[in-house]
């Protein structure tokens, strides 16, 4: 395979988020102008500047982002629509990266928002794909849940992963979300409460699986020397993959798209995973982010419970993860749960963290996850994120 | 081991009876390839033509090597249980009702992997399995991970049973008491294990050979029914619709004759009364008792069973205006079927070739034997099939039809059988 293009000189800037409600009675719209108007604001740009666009969303239909151009006023010549949930920060990154880079577009917003109605969540269920109306929702209709429930009891039996392993991943995070002001969750958890919350879809529990609400996250994408004219503090993308319905032969999942590609994302940085200073994984259920420290090459395959059992995983930790509290702790506002690691990783590596800072972050990692159409999740992606030097 | 199913404590008349909450019933065009096999007892799921590939859930092309020429094919089940989980929260009425709830995800042998409902002899993970398709609640296919081998009660488990219409402990109507084939029903329901059948006879001073005997029977209660009598079916209806679980709709008039061997209408029209009009007014007097009762506790109304015949899918010059009036009721069970689909009733249409019986009697063997038909009939209800063709006639013409109906059309115009 020819070796690919570098993602030199493109930066990433102006990190915002729409804070989280539990329910909402605007709609996807709503979210995404505001998300839009927050990054004007921070950046110090005129609307019409956004010449490209980016937008993920689920509760945006029947519209895509051709629509909400419209909506807001907005004449961008590059537009892309991303509707790939856990993996669309990810996704829209490399993608507004590359129209940087080719000059089809010189400031690129990427916008994740989504609404929640009191039964948005039941009514997006069923007809999430049509593998999911034909073969998993007439199936107990538990959504996600019962999908990562089986992945998850598979991962235990194979692994010998307990119960407190993931609930060490899920209390970390608590941790981290009670320094994170957005944070929906407020209280402390322990692991004492974390075994003891009401099983969901066994070996599920309630504080594996997130809570749905309405939010939005939002960045900027353009060439490194108009963020540094702009005065806004910014990152560089130091490597990119992305990969999709990976490993299907496996009859259960066990691993994800990452490990056919991590090798090719460490070497675009010059880097290894020793030298990340924090990871954002897609934190749908901790299963998945075990999954990542894995196949992200910060242990080896089966070793994630060895591993959580003795790295502190909190913002101050040996390698902090999901700094913001990650989905399972602030929320999952829809698509921008995905665009959720990526938001915090720009705070994270511009100064931007507060009382959540990783000590002198300089790479971070985010990666992302989404779209679980029938058994098992089909888009893996990941981004290194470095301070430039 | 499945608990043997107990008689259920009577039901306090102080409370609602508990309505149908349907399970998710929507499915794509392709996904109903797997509804119509199980309509008919048959797990199939799509092989591909060109390269063999089995796959699963269904799709438009072959995932293996993209051909469109994706036939049904019958399949073993057998596979293995990768993972298991226990529902204990659901977004879904229907299963928020019936909490918990196992499903397992399965290897088949032969590649693809399901999403299943779990029987509950079947152990943990790692379990040999052989799954099913079955007919939910809903009419729509799902796959069901059973035991390879099951024990003695395990119709009764609690999962099978939301897809089954089982006459064990139930309440049965079978509208005509007096033909050999009503008599059968009843023998066979009983040994099947319903709990009362009611055995409908019209002009009770007719008496008919056979019917004392089976109305001797400790579960049977004779009861006046005439199909051609609108309050006949009516005032029945109102004696014990609210306790009917399954009717089985067999009256029948058989003449053979056809357009020309006959002056007059009276015999379509006698042939009409019953075997059209009939299954009409019985349909308007008991279906809505049905269906308001189709989620009440473990004893529930849950089938509708016509006896049609072959002849509905093709005319038999021979016994033309039979056939016609078969079609005629074919089509009518269909609308019924539809209407039935909301609650939950299960239609279940039966096509016998001909039987062994006075109005058969110039027809060379192989005949059905009531007591055959009789099984057939309880056999689909306790598999919860909707659409069954009993005996070696019934299915040849069944497969001639579907090959190719204008064939089959000039065969029977030629005198064929």
């Amino acid at each position: 395979m020819r070796r690919r293009l570098g993602y030199e000189g493109v930066a990433v800037t102006a990190p915002v988020t729409v804070p989280y409600v539990r329910y909402s009675t605007h709609g996807a719209h709503w979210f995404i102008g505001q998300a839009l108007r927050s990054l004007v604001k921070t950046a110090g740009i005129a609307k019409d500047d956004i010449d490209g666009l980016t937008v993920s969303s689920f509760s945006l239909v029947p519209d895509t982002a051709v629509g909400v151009t419209q909506h807001m006023g907005l004449s961008p010549r590059w537009l892309d629509h991303i509707p790939t949930g856990g993996a669309s920060g990810v996704m829209s990154l490399r993608r507004a990266a590359r129209a940087v880079q080719a000059g089809d577009a010189d400031i690129v917003a990427c916008v994740a928002a989504d609404t929640n109605h009191v039964d948005s969540f039941r009514a997006t269920l069923g007809s999430f794909s049509d593998f999911a109306r034909d073969a998993t929702y007439p199936y107990g209709s538990g959504g996600p849940n019962s999908i990562f429930a089986f992945v998850t009891a598979n991962f235990m039996r194979r692994y010998g992963a307990t119960r407190e392993d993931f609930g060490r991943i899920a209390v970390a995070q608590r941790a981290n979300a009670l320094k994170n002001p957005n944070a929906l969750f407020k209280k402390p958890l322990s692991m004492e409460e974390y075994i003891a919350a009401r099983p969901i879809s066994e070996p599920i529990h309630l504080f594996d699986c997130v809570m749905p609400c309405a939010g939005a996250e939002a960045f900027l994408v353009m060439r490194e020397e108009r963020a540094r004219d702009l005065g806004l503090p910014y990152v560089l993308v130091r490597g990119a993959i992305e990969r999709h319905n990976a490993f299907a032969d496996d009859p259960v999942m066990e691993r994800g798209g990452w490990l056919m590609d991590r090798d090719d994302l460490y070497a675009q940085a010059g880097a290894t995973p020793a030298d990340v200073d924090f990871l954002q994984p897609y934190d749908d259920y901790p299963v998945i982010v075990m999954l990542q420290l894995e196949d992200l090459g910060f242990c080896g395959k089966g070793e994630g419970p060895a591993f959580v059992r003795t790295q502190r995983l909190t913002h101050d930790g040996d390698l902090p993860v999901n700094t913001s509290g990650g989905q399972l702790s602030a929320g999952q506002a829809g698509a921008a749960g995905g665009f959720l690691g990526m938001t915090e990783a720009i705070r994270q590596l511009t100064g931007q963290a507060g009382a959540r800072s990783v000590p002198a972050a300089r790479l971070g990692l985010v990666s992302g996850f989404g779209m679980v159409t029938f058994d098992r999740c089909l888009c893996t992606g990941a981004v290194l994120l470095g301070s430039p030097s | 081991m499945t608990m043997p199913l107990m008689r259920p404590k009577r039901k306090n008349p102080v409370l609602r009876t508990p309505q149908m909450n349907l399970p998710p019933g929507a499915r794509g065009r392709v996904a109903l390839g797997m509804t119509a096999a199980a309509a008919e007892g048959r797990f199939e799921l799509q092989a591909c033509a060109e390269c063999g590939a089995v796959q699963y859930p269904p799709r438009e092309a072959c995932h293996r090597c993209l051909s469109a020429d994706l036939r049904w094919q019958r399949q073993s089940g057998a596979g293995e249980l990768l993972s298991v989980t226990t529902l204990s929260h659901s977004n879904d009425n229907f299963f928020r009702e019936r909490l918990p709830w196992r499903l397992g995800l399965v290897k088949l042998d032969n590649g693809p992997t399901l999403v299943t409902h779990v029987h509950g002899e079947v152990a943990g993970s790692g379990a040999r399995v052989v799954v099913g398709a079955r007919l939910d609640r809903a009419g729509q296919a799902v796959l069901i991970a059973f035991p390879p081998e099951g024990s003695e009660h395990m119709a009764d488990d609690k999962v099978l049973r939301e897809m089954t219409s089982d006459p064990k402990l139930r309440k049965v109507l079978v509208t005509d008491g007096k033909s050999p084939t009503g008599q059968a029903l009843a023998r066979a329901l009983i040994g099947a294990g319903a709990d009362i059948v009611w055995l409908g006879h019209a002009e009770p001073w007719k008496k008919m050979p056979g019917f004392a005997e089976v109305a001797a029977l400790p579960q049977v209660t004779p009861v006046a029914l005439d199909l051609t009598n609108e309050r006949s079916v009516s005032e029945l209806a109102g004696e014990i619709g609210g306790k009917v679980d399954i009717v089985i709709n067999n009256a029948e008039v058989h003449r053979t004759a056809g357009i020309a061997a006959r002056r007059g209408t009276d015999v379509a029209r006698a042939e009409m009364d019953v075997n059209y009009f009939g299954l009409l007014r019985l349909a308007q007097a008991f279906a809505p008792a049905l269906k308001g009762r189709s989620a009440d506790g473990v004893l529930n109304a849950t089938a509708w069973v016509n006896i049609l015949s072959i002849y509905a899918l093709a005319n038999f010059p021979p016994h033309g205006t039979f056939s016609a009036s078969k079609a005629a009721a074919l089509s009518l069970a269909q609308c019924l079927r539809a209407e039935m689909r909301p609650a939950g009733v299960r239609v279940i249409n039966v096509f016998p070739g001909p039987v062994d019986d006075e109005w058969n009697q110039n027809l060379p063997p192989p005949k059905l034997a009531p007591s055959a038909l009789a099984a057939a009939v309880v056999r689909a209800l306790k598999d919860g099939v909707e659409d069954v063709y009993p005996g070696d006639v019934a299915q040849e013409w069944l497969a001639r039809w579907r090959e190719n109906p204008k064939v089959l059309e000039r065969e029977l115009a030629a005198g064929g059988l």
